[in-house]
């Protein structure tokens, strides 16, 4: 991230948006009154397009599938386990991991607006945010997972967990069945973004 | 505010549109508005996100649904800024000290729970009660959503005690209480018999009156 975006047009040549150059002028605006900091802004861009994202949370969930203590410790207070891997703060402070059996399937929405659990999945995909989302998946999660290629046996208990208030939920994915023998970095990598949000099996 | 945010349980919105190896951001200028809104929060006070949300709740439905989602991030910011006159060209007052690049790191870790102590906040409820959902339709900020609302449910949780965003949005101050997880039934939310599917939602004290256990 670098500071040299003040006179440049997009790659392709064209003219910036209505919407960057009004955003630019407000950071123009805020940077000149002493309200933020440009290198400060880029850090934190930094930090969210480079460290914070799914494979953090990929690490817990290969961690849970290794060690029964530490699945066992994460499930009845995720945001201490979560924490040591070394994955805490915004939008994590307070974590819920909901696990998914044969028996149980659980999937994450925030129907308000976009609450998502940053720590360990990162921001969260524009689908996720969108409307057809919001709006359907409380409703009928079943079709929403179709829509998703997941189909799950009638008998399975569908869960969603709407994180509307302070409680900022991941799902802890089934251990696929062909993983046996894996080392944790091996089982990490089997781990997707939307297996710990609910709409992949893994 | 009963408004366009409040989708959960709407038709109509089509198929949901995923995108392969999606971009943290899609452009420059989101990555931009993403960070300044971080920096807004630390150096201006009253731009938390209760305020955050009741002001990109009280834009226009149909803005709501034109816009892109930093999109709606900056209408909403500029609207604050402006109410704070920073967007004239007086020099601002009462500020925090701007965010440093030293100190992203370190806030970013720390978190900004809204968890709060729970000494002396009583708990009306406890796992297993049945409760219902207040019908309530505040004009203000809230975060019991409509298609929960008169519905019965059952105490999940107990999820501690944490300010009150309905009443942070006003400035009305944090008003501690106890916040539960409540689990609701399919049928009980959407009218279909023999659903065993549950919604989860968590919701504050205030929205919660005692109800009768239902015999199934």
């Amino acid at each position: 991230m670098t500071n040299d975006h003040h006179d440049h047009a997009h790659e392709d040549g064209s003219p910036l948006s209505d919407i960057a150059l009004r955003v630019r002028a407000l950071e123009d605006l805020l940077v000149e009154k002493g309200v933020v900091d440009r290198a400060a802004l880029d850090k934190i861009v930094e930090a969210y397009e480079t460290s914070i994202g799914p494979r953090n949370g990929a690490r817990v969930v290969a961690r849970a599938w290794s060690d029964p203590d530490y699945k066992q410790q994460l499930l009845t207070d995720a945001t201490a386990a979560i924490a040591a891997l070394g994955y805490r703060g915004l939008q994590g402070e307070n974590m819920v991991v909901v696990e998914n059996t044969p028996a149980t399937h659980n999937v994450i929405v925030c129907t308000l607006c976009s609450c998502y659990p940053w720590p360990v999945l990162g921001l969260p995909p524009v689908w996720y945010k969108s409307a057809p989302y919001r709006s359907r998946v409380v409703k009928d999660p079943r079709g929403v997972l179709l829509e998703f290629g997941v189909a799950l046996p009638a008998e399975t208990e569908l869960r969603v967990w709407d994180s509307t208030a302070e409680i900022r939920y991941m799902v802890l994915p089934m251990r696929p069945a062909t993983s046996v023998g894996k080392s944790e970095a091996e089982l990490a990598a089997l781990v997707t973004r939307d297996g710990m949000i609910g709409t992949a099996l893994l | 505010m009963n408004t366009i945010h409040d989708m959960g349980g709407m038709d109509g919105f089509g198929a949901i549109q995923r995108e392969t190896d999606e971009p943290v951001f899609h452009a420059e200028w989101e990555q931009r508005m993403f960070a300044l809104a971080f920096g807004i929060a630390v150096a201006v006070p009253k731009t938390d996100d209760d305020h955050f949300r009741r002001q990109i709740e009280s834009l226009p439905p149909v803005t709501y649904l034109k816009a892109s989602y930093y999109e709606l991030w900056y209408r909403a910011y500029s609207a604050i800024l402006r109410r704070h006159g920073l967007l004239d060209a007086v020099a601002p007052k009462g500020l925090n000290p701007p965010l440093t690049a030293a100190r992203v790191l370190p806030v970013i870790e720390s978190g900004a729970t809204n968890r709060m102590a729970a000494e002396g906040i009583v708990a009306r409820f406890k796992t297993g009660d049945a409760v219902t959902a207040r019908n309530m339709h505040p004009t203000g900020h809230t975060r019991l959503p409509r298609y929960a609302r008169g519905k019965r449910g059952i105490i999940h949780a107990d999820c501690g005690v944490f300010s009150f965003a309905d009443s942070k949005a006003r400035g009305d101050g944090p008003c501690p209480q106890h916040l539960y997880t409540v689990a609701f039934t399919a049928e009980e939310l959407w009218g279909e018999p023999g659903q065993r599917n549950k919604v989860y939602v968590d919701l504050w004290d205030s929205y919660l009156d005692p109800a009768v256990q239902r015999v199934s």
